[in-house]
């Protein structure tokens, strides 16, 4: 036997939007086909959770609230590589502190943004500080190796030739070349 | 720019070595458009006609015709061309030559793998560095990545 049935879409999203929101704390209003309106702002956690849930229905959340978080870790981060003397502090606890999120919530967003961890974003990061430090200010190995925060010239070395595959030597005589030439032709 | 949308073009004489590029390419998973030229001459023609620029160029340093390093040459001096990424390739090079390719512009410098698994790997990682470099702002005339001897 063959039963045939009538969908009413619309009424089908209200009513899962409705038990899926209800399953959290917040206060909303659904103000129309594709719209909820929150009285206050979601934490990132729930709203991660939300989005999961949501998904299983084949509902997104069409928004860039992540695109959003991961512009203020990489801020957060940028402004730390900055500073002269870089502080001591854990960096997961540096950013879950400044942008008062759980660490794992912060990782797992920039990751599934990025496509890279936040801790290969920071070494990144630095090895393009420490690029800029060996090209245009001259510093020694030694200097830079202690204004970022490495224990040793040579932890600094190793990770400079496994991010760049080159020595910090060989690197500064290249871009030294590579700058005789482009004056050379211009 | 969307890492998901990466318009790349790569310059290869072998057949072969296309076939395989093109393979390793469609199995990242990063959504692309790869346009493939079968040498140096053709990929600068292609290059002077199209309005749309790619992101990345991929070049072998050995082809008949034009040679990769001309193409390099050719691609640093046309003020288009001067930013974009260009990763050369070649299955066996001296380290006086994989020097020379970055002091006349290269970005990135890869080993032709045999191995599937290995070019994976680097292309993978040569795709999400690049894109750090395009969203980042990073510096350019430090985007040196020499995959070459690692």
């Amino acid at each position: 036997m063959n039963v045939y049935l009538k969908y009413n879409f619309e009424k089908t999203c209200r009513v899962i939007l409705q038990e899926q929101l209800d399953k959290f704390d917040f206060e909303y209003t659904i103000a129309g086909p594709g719209t909820v309106n929150f009285q206050e702002n979601i934490p990132m956690q729930q709203y991660i959770m939300l989005q999961r849930e949501l998904g299983r229905y084949g509902i997104e959340i069409i928004d860039n609230q992540k695109a959003i978080l991961v512009q203020k870790i990489k801020a957060a981060i940028l402004t730390m590589l900055e500073k002269d003397n870089m502080p001591l502090i854990k960096i997961s606890t540096y950013l879950s502190e400044s942008l008062n999120e759980n660490y794992r919530t912060l990782s797992n967003v920039f990751t599934e943004v990025c496509h890279i961890s936040i801790e290969s974003f920071i070494i990144i990061q630095k090895i393009e500080r420490v690029k800029q430090l060996l090209i245009t200010e001259n510093l020694s190995l030694t200097e830079i190796s202690f204004r970022m925060n490495y224990s040793s010239v040579a932890h600094l070395s190793n990770q400079f030739k496994k991010i760049t595959g080159f020595t910090p030597t060989v690197f500064q005589k290249v871009v030294h070349n590579k700058r005789t030439l482009s004056i050379s032709i211009n | 720019m969307d890492p998901e949308k990466l318009y790349i073009l790569l310059a290869e004489d072998d057949q072969d070595d296309r076939r395989f590029f093109k393979k390793v390419f469609d199995s990242l998973k990063i959504k692309h458009t790869l346009d493939m030229c079968e040498d140096g001459v053709e990929l600068m023609a292609y290059l002077d006609d199209s309005d749309v620029l790619p992101h990345m160029i991929f070049l072998d340093i050995n082809m008949p015709g034009k040679s990769g390093m001309e193409c390099l040459k050719a691609i640093r001096s046309s003020s288009r061309l001067r930013e974009t990424t260009v990763a050369m390739y070649s299955s066996m090079s001296s380290p006086d030559a994989v020097e020379d390719a970055f002091i006349e512009g290269a970005n990135i410098f890869i080993k032709k793998p045999n191995d599937f698994e290995e070019l994976t790997k680097v292309l993978r990682e040569v795709m999400y560095i690049n894109w750090q470099y395009v969203t980042d702002g990073l510096n350019r005339e430090n985007y040196m990545i020499n995959y070459y001897n690692t």
